[in-house]
């Protein structure tokens, strides 16, 4: 007889996971409290931390009184570049090992009598509770030999420095004359654009919990690359890599903010050592804002020559952009407009302008985030310039090829993107007029964009043990900044060993781990997924060795439903097979634990990614449609509707690669209206560091997000998949300042579009 | 120091407090509460929002030593089905900002359920206040997601209340 199991095995392969709307894997652990993040865990004896910052931009520590911060009960220690032991320097950044760039800053904090920025860290005060700490930290008084500092951008970008090109920074791009050809051009617009620092502003402050076991030392920290912190550190304290452990179970958000070492991962490892106490250290928001860079301010110049039937021939875009004369790097706002456009003609050239400020650093889609304002505002105006729709203008200059290079697009399909969100948001039903629209007092504007960003792919390492009970555990020490990156990975592995989601259980966010890459550039769901495919590759594989001399033989089999079944129903659990074989387990696994092999492996990894880049560009590409509203009066500037579509290859899960894009979208709207770092020329200090003043959207701030997708694997992945982190935050403020135009007549080229820029 | 006796999620604590310490830090740091997150410190994210008598508060902003006897809920003490809905509408990502949204988003229901108007209600003099979804965006404004998952958390609150 045939039972109804039996039955379902000699169907068509089940419903797959990959591409379905499965819940979150950890969504009762973050709806119940349970999520446990890095100020968390507890340790007895733990004592607490808090910083000093500079006060000063630029000079020199010249004394330091702690007396009365020591005098404060329970003070345990007050560290300062006096008495702080010496750490080894960070490493010079080298492309073959990618940890080197960890730092946020080569500054030996607390090694130094120098200060480089106003907020830098000079002390740190150890106490037995947290308000023991913050309250002796405000009694530390430090005096200082002010030097001649540059705090203002708006005076050092007079003052540019090209960039060098390189693998990782883009510097000059050229393609036939631009200049030449813009000043031929019949129609050309010449612009200018300014972006303001912005910060991540993660909800999760920075936090480490540190303890030290004689050399072995365990960290609880709050980044977007555990490997990269557990090399920094051991390096930093000259301790062996397999000896630090770093765990993070759970990252409250990063957008960046995370993805390199600052100040208090190192300086908690630091006083944990000093006072031989377990030492946690969540940073205040302030010292978030003082002490981990944020997005650097730019200035921009967008050149867009033109036939009069839209056609381009010329394509400038130039940026400078702030750098810490301590350290960050160039904000290659650029960036997209190598791709983006199909002009003859293309210059692309970015410059950076020091100042004496907090290093900046990578913020999500650093440079196409803020660089698609100025390009796609710049379109928009050549649009009401020619006038021409601003899509079909757009649509008229799609690239065949990478227009800078001799690269092709593995997929792109932007005019299909354009014309699906025009069907769908009713684009026909514009009239191109500024001021023309209006529901009762209010004037509406609709926008568009187009949104472009190249994720990363890089290798990662993963183990994959399937057990005789039926279940599988997957192992790989990816951090879970809240991509739901456990969910995918055990939709994938589910899929590709035929069993439910259910029988996977995913341990990630510790450096014991396979070494995974981290959460930054679009890439960890992408190398994840790779990665886990590989071992199951490799596991189903030893599977069909134990059964080679089964009868009836299962070399045709097919591995579903928890087993391995020929299509007539025949076949064996995996249960069966490793019961067979006298197995527990059997398991298969990619990357090296030897030194080494991950060296060679991360060769192979950069030797990959470079031959790839000299044949593909990847884009992750889409468009923004949407609405405001406009006050006539006051100038405020409601968003009332947003449609995103997106070309992102194959999408796993289309509920959490949603809410990744709207996140992208939401953080874009929050850039286009109201965030800005402030900074206080004269001191140089953030005037700002908090929420109640750095504005990121709130609920009332942001309408429905609706989101589409193309949905076609991208050929020259794995799984078909690009990523999804950055490209929905791209385009979003030209969008924005698109529609705000259409609804007033006003074009705003600065960030963000307050009250007072529209008035 | 000052003896106090919390009550928390049903369960007395007597705790020596240090006056300093608020009530989001004698949660987190004495009770091992740490469902309740620290945002900002300064009442400025509605992270760390519990139910104090069934009513919202920004416990960054509370002393501990003021809310003995008080009834106190966080998140390890709800059991609701608007967690549910928050999983299945996708209201969060990172999760750090979810468990102050939940709390806040009951408080705010029981707000609207006595009638309290908002900033954006039309007849301040309703008794019937319809909870549409500018209610809900402007009464959960003080609950902010960087993640941005407004959406969802919106969708989740709009499914319990109907």
């Amino acid at each position: 007889m045939t039972t109804a199991l039996e039955k379902n095995r000699t169907a068509p392969a089940p419903t797959k996971n990959v591409g379905r709307s499965i819940d979150r894997v950890d969504g009762i652990a973050k709806v119940s409290g349970g999520a446990r993040f890095s100020a968390e865990v507890p340790y007895a004896d733990i004592a607490h931390a808090a910083l000093v910052h500079a006060s000063i931009p630029r000079g020199r520590v010249t004394g330091i009184d702690t007396t009365a911060a020591e005098a404060v009960p329970g003070v345990l220690k007050v560290l300062t570049h006096q008495n702080a032991p010496k750490m080894i320097p960070s490493a010079k950044p080298s492309i073959m090992d990618l940890s080197t760039m960890a730092p946020g800053t080569p500054i030996n904090y607390l090694n130094t009598d120098e200060v480089h920025w106003n907020g830098q860290p000079v002390a740190v005060v150890v106490a037995e509770t947290l308000e023991a700490a913050h309250a002796a930290a405000r009694l530390v008084e430090v005096s200082y030999e002010s030097r001649p500092a540059v705090t203002d951008f708006a005076v050092a970008q007079d003052h540019p420095k090209p960039v060098k090109g390189s693998l990782i920074e883009v510097g000059e791009v050229k393609t036939g004359d631009a200049e030449q050809a813009l000043a031929a051009a019949p129609v050309a617009v010449d612009l200018r654009y300014t972006t303001p620092g912005q910060n991540h502003n993660a909800l999760e402050p920075h936090a480490t919990t540190a303890a030290w076991d004689g050399d072995r030392l365990t960290v609880h920290d709050a980044t977007q690359n555990i490997d990269w912190v557990r090399k920094h550190l051991a390096r930093r304290f000259g301790v062996p890599v397999a000896g630090v452990r770093v765990i993070a179970e759970f990252i409250g958000g990063g957008f960046g903010g995370k993805g390199s070492v600052w100040a208090g991962t190192v300086l908690t490892a630091l006083a944990a050592k000093v006072t031989g106490r377990p030492v946690r250290m969540a940073l205040t928001r302030e010292a978030v804002n003082r002490t981990v860079g944020g997005r650097a301010p730019t200035v921009q110049r967008v050149a867009l020559g033109a036939q009069r039937d839209g056609t381009l021939t010329a394509l400038v875009h130039t940026g400078v952009s702030q750098v810490g004369r301590a350290g960050g790097g160039v904000e290659p706002v650029a960036s997209q407009s190598q791709y983006l456009y199909a002009a003859p003609a293309i210059l692309v050239r970015h410059s950076t302008a020091e100042v004496d400020a907090l290093p900046n650093t990578y913020m999500r889609a650093p440079g196409e985030a803020m660089g698609s304002f100025a390009l796609e505002s710049a379109i928009d105006e050549l649009a009401v310039e020619l006038g021409l729709d601003p899509l079909e203008l757009r649509a008229r200059n799609e690239p065949e090829r990478n227009p800078t290079g001799r690269q092709r697009f593995s997929r792109r399909d932007l005019r299909a993107v354009y014309a699906r969100g025009a069907r769908e948001f009713g684009w026909s039903g514009r009239d191109p007029k500024p001021r023309s629209m209006r529901d009762g007092r209010w004037l509406v504007g609709w926008g568009v964009a187009a949104a472009l960003h190249l994720p990363v792919h890089l290798g990662g390492d993963v183990l994959v043990r399937l057990r005789a009970d039926g279940t599988v555990l997957v192992r790989s020490g990816l951090q879970e900044i809240g991509v739901g990156v456990a969910t995918v990975v055990a939709q994938v592995t589910a899929d590709a060993l035929g069993v439910p989601v259910g029988a996977v259980t995913v341990e990630l966010g510790d450096s014991e781990q396979p070494t995974a890459p981290g959460a930054a550039g679009s890439t960890q769901t992408s190398s994840a997924t790779a990665a886990v495919l590989q071992a199951c590759e490799q596991l189903k594989r030893s599977m069909l060795g134990l059964v080679r001399r089964s009868s009836p033989p299962l070399r045709d089999a097919t591995f579903t439903d928890g087993g391995l079944f020929r299509a007539d129903g025949a076949g064996r659990s995996y249960s069966e097979i490793l019961g067979d074989a006298g197995l527990p387990s059997i398991e298969a696994r990619t990357g090296s634990d030897s030194r080494l092999g991950q060296a060679a492996g991360q060769v192979r990894m950069m030797t990959r990614f470079l031959a790839d880049r000299r044949r593909w560009v990847h884009p992750a590409t889409g468009a923004h449609f949407c609405e405001v509203r406009v006050d006539p009066d006051t100038a405020e500037v409601r968003v009332t509707r947003w449609l995103g579509i997106f070309d992102v290859g194959r999408v796993l899960n289309p509920k959490l690669a949603s809410s990744q894009l709207r996140g992208g979208v939401v953080m874009g709207i929050g850039a286009a209206l109201t965030e800005e770092t402030l900074v206080d020329p004269r001191s140089g200090r953030i005037m700002n560091p908090g929420l109640g003043e750095y504005h990121v959207p709130v609920h009332a701030d942001v309408p429905r997000i609706d989101i589409g997708f193309i949905d076609e694997p991208d050929p020259t992945t794995p799984l078909g998949l690009l990523g999804v982190g950055e490209v929905g935050i791209t385009g979003v403020a030209a969008a924005v300042a698109n529609a705000v135009h259409h609804a007033t007549g006003v074009r705003v080229r600065e960030l963000p579009l307050t009250l007072d820029r529209l008035l | 120091m000052v003896d106090v006796e919390l009550r928390v999620n049903n369960e007395v604590h007597r705790v020596e407090f240090d006056p300093r310490v608020s009530l989001l830090d004698a949660l987190r740091e004495e009770l091992g509460l740490t469902g309740t997150k620290k945002g900002c410190d300064q009442g400025a994210c509605g992270a760390c929002t519990v139910l104090v008598d069934g009513e919202r508060i920004a416990s960054c902003l509370a002393l501990a030593v003021q809310y003995g006897g008080r009834e106190i809920t966080t998140i390890e003490g709800i059991e609701h089905p608007l967690q549910r809905a928050f999983i299945a509408a996708d209201g969060f990502q990172c999760g750090y900002c979810t468990p102050g949204q939940v709390c806040s988003a009951l408080g705010m229901l029981a707000e609207h359920r006595a009638g309290a108007p908002s900033a954006v209600t039309e007849d301040l003099t309703a008794t019937d206040i319809p909870l549409t979804e500018a209610e809900i965006k402007e009464r959960m404004s003080g609950n902010l997601c960087r993640c941005g998952a407004y959406d969802g958390i919106a969708t989740a609150i709009r499914e319990v209340a109907s």
